[in-house]
């Protein structure tokens, strides 16, 4: 099985870590993971903006860097979501479908895909908030959304309950948007950091001691805002960096 | 219709949050309660799934088929004595309201909760031509007293402290202006309006069906007060939209089970009223209203919104709407449903509604119709940047970050003048000098690392290297 991996470009500018830790997993895993070079971006910030001409390019970017491999992860439900969701304005060549149907999101890749079972000798003994993205959940399916009935399912509590130590804690709105929201961040920046600071509070009531997403976007987007609350104890981690034991930003959680 | 300047949503909310410490949280609170309950009693249903799924169904049967179901409606409700009609715009719909009112020389009515009257902005409309015009519904009531719209569609004055309230109505009503407790503010608007319904010459109300099958329509509230302004004055004037119709009379209950659960959280509506025809020795007039839903049914993206019953649910689990209140979209319509109904109404003044989401889809969710409102949003900012009405600095970043993306060189080129020059995250990321992501001092700043993956990986990887 020959893998290629995405790396969001705000990974690979702002947390080449999660970059590390998402490729040494895969490969501890027994997964053959080439990363080709000439990626840049999925072409989501031009979307989310509702401009696909400026995007185009960048799209058609990504299909040529990755049509030849069986499967593309990334560590990102958002963008990979971009790929597979909104990859659709795109003239559909076998291309074109190839990399949207074989695009996962690791978590998915891991639980869905090679089915891990466990993950031996790691260990994060810490009580755990997991945020999944609603990329992930509303757009990817990786946990069951609160607002439908039925029987609960979340694939990155299932990863995260096979490491030693970790104790999920119960938020009081698990699945709230966080309000980063891609470019919302930054043209609705009231709202945006008030939704941060709500979904920071729920953590700090919960007794988290560490937040655990698949979806970075989203953590530096509430880390930023617990930081300016005075929070400066909670880290924010990648869920790969629990899965895979580190590595972590300065040597440490 | 007036032009009018592009609503600024964003601004709108800011100050919505910025007011005080009790109104944003407030406004959060109870509106999530309302989800909450939404969620424990749709999972008590176990084919709640299903009748989404029907409820979608029979909508979009029926506006495949709006033309011959508003004729069959329109015959039956005839037959059945009432006074059937045809309003295409907002206009049309007030001045009909008005020869009415004006060729039974009435000069004051009571009326209850309508969005398609408020759409039509028919109350300020009769009240310049002498007409007095008394909101019946409590929540309506309080914001007409306010001068101001509805702020969301179910609860229209959700936004309001118990203390606002009473503060109102010690100015405008003569209660105690030390008195807070909600039901005895309740009863001093309930004896405040009894008289008003006592003299109405005319009750209106709006309709949440029409069953084509019968030319019943059929008025949910909680109050009661439908009833009563339906019942007391010898006229009755209901307003309509076009898309209301449901074909059958046993397709109602799909509707009513779904409607007041997704609304509240609660099995049914406390009054569900069916009016058939005129009582006796009164009159009824039913005002059948398109006021751009036609148009709308032909838009390809977005005819599915015409699915809507109006339960505010997709307000209601908004995480966007509930931290910005509903006044903040400037709009008959807020929160989701506000932002995909009102571009049909004027593009470049609701241009910016559609950015006020995180595009987390909750509402496509909740919504009991299976409107796709979330994919509505983000095909509405197509729409905005097709039409032009994109400020030009917001066009300009993005299409500079297309560039920049589109070619590896210049993108690795600006992480690493980003890394040197900016302890901040480049332009293409953040499009303002200002850089919003810090800018109201609630975000820290993000710093970028050096070296990049892709640089660690040249240098950690380069013999497993693929090129």
């Amino acid at each position: 099985m020959k893998v290629g991996l995405f790396i969001p470009c705000y990974i690979d500018a702002i947390y080449p870590e999660v970059g590390i830790a998402t490729l040494e997993l895969l490969e501890k895993l027994g997964v053959e993971v080439e990363v080709p070079h000439r990626q840049t971006c999925c072409g989501q910030p031009m979307t989310n903006e509702g401009d696909f001409e400026s995007a185009r390019c960048t799209e058609e970017l990504f299909v040529e860097n990755f049509k030849d491999y069986e499967y593309i992860v990334g560590p990102a439900g958002s963008c990979v979501k971009q790929v597979r969701v909104h990859y659709d304005k795109l003239e559909q060549t076998p291309d074109v479908r190839h990399v949207r149907e074989r695009t996962y999101e690791l978590v998915e890749f891991l639980h869905d895909i090679i089915k891990v079972k466990e993950f031996p000798g790691i260990e994060f003994p810490y009580k755990v908030a997991l945020h999944n993205s609603c990329s992930s959940i509303r757009g990817l399916g990786i946990a069951k959304p609160s607002e439908r009935p039925g029987e609960p399912f979340n694939k990155s509590a299932d990863l995260l309950k096979m490491v030693k130590g970790v104790e999920l804690v119960e938020l009081s709105r698990p699945d709230e948007c966080c309000g980063f929201g891609g470019t919302f961040c930054v043209t609705d920046e009231a709202v945006s950091t008030k939704m941060g600071r709500d979904k920071v509070s729920d953590y700090v009531s919960s007794g988290a001691e560490c937040v655990v997403s698949p979806d970075m976007s989203c953590l530096m987007h509430q880390q930023g805002v617990a930081r300016k609350m005075g929070i400066t104890t909670l880290p924010f981690v990648h869920i790969a960096q629990v899965l895979n034991g580190g590595p972590f930003k300065n040597g440490k959680l | 219709m007036k032009k009018e300047k592009v609503v600024d949503v964003v601004s709108n909310s800011a100050r919505f949050i910025a007011q005080d410490d009790i109104h944003e949280k407030m406004h959060d609170k109870n509106l999530w309660n309302a989800r909450v309950k939404r969620d424990r009693i749709a999972a008590s249903i176990p084919e709640w799934e299903q009748l989404r799924e029907l409820g979608s169904a029979i909508k979009e049967h029926t506006l495949n088929h709006l033309d011959q179901y508003l004729e069959q409606f329109a015959a039956n409700a005839e037959k059945r004595g009432a006074i059937v009609h045809w309003a295409r715009t907002a206009q049309e719909h007030n001045e009909i309201v008005y020869s009415i009112l004006e060729s039974h020389k009435v000069s004051s009515i009571i009326k209850s909760k309508s969005m398609l009257q408020d759409e039509c902005g028919m109350v300020p409309f009769l009240e310049q031509h002498g007409i007095e015009v008394t909101e019946s519904d409590l929540g309506e009531r309080i914001q007409q007293l306010s001068n101001e719209p509805p702020a969301h569609i179910v609860m229209p004055a959700i936004q309001k402290t118990t203390e606002d309230i009473a503060r109102l109505f010690a100015e405008k009503i003569g209660t105690d202006p030390g008195n807070n407790d909600p039901t005895s503010l309740t009863e001093a608007m309930r004896n405040n309006a009894r008289p008003r319904f006592m003299k109405a010459g005319a009750g209106m109300t709006g309709a949440n069906f029409a069953i084509a099958e019968t030319g019943t329509f059929v008025v949910c509230t909680n109050e009661g007060n439908a009833d009563i302004g339906a019942s007391v004055p010898p006229l009755h004037i209901a307003s309509i939209g076009i898309e209301k119709v449901i074909p059958k009379v046993r397709d109602l209950s799909i509707f009513i089970r779904l409607l007041s659960r997704s609304a509240l959280g609660t099995p049914a509506t406390q009054y569900t009223s069916h009016f058939t025809g005129p009582r006796n020795g009164g009159e009824l007039h039913i005002i059948l209203t398109d006021n751009g839903r036609s148009e709308r049914l032909a838009m390809k993206d977005f005819w599915r919104s015409l699915k809507c019953i109006r339960c505010g649910a997709c307000m209601n689990t908004c995480p966007v709407y509930r931290r910005s209140g509903g006044l903040a979209y400037q709009s008959t319509y807020s929160g989701p449903i506000g932002i995909i109904l009102s571009p049909t109404f004027d593009l470049k003044k609701y241009s910016e509604l559609p950015f006020h989401s995180t595009l987390c889809g909750s509402c496509s969710q909740v919504c009991p119709m299976k409107i796709d409102l979330s994919d509505q949003i983000y095909k509405w900012r197509e729409e905005v940047v097709k039409a032009g009405y994109m400020p030009k600095m917001r066009r300009l970043a993005f299409k500079a970050a297309g560039e920049i993306f589109a070619h590896p060189g210049q993108f690795h080129l600006a992480e690493n003048l980003g890394a040197k020059l900016l302890p901040i995250i480049p332009d293409f990321l953040v499009y303002s000098k200002l850089n919003p992501w810090t800018g109201g001092n609630d975000r820290e700043m993000i710093r970028l690392a050096k070296p990049t993956f892709r640089e660690w990986y040249l240098k950690n990887r380069k013999e497993q290297n693929n090129g």
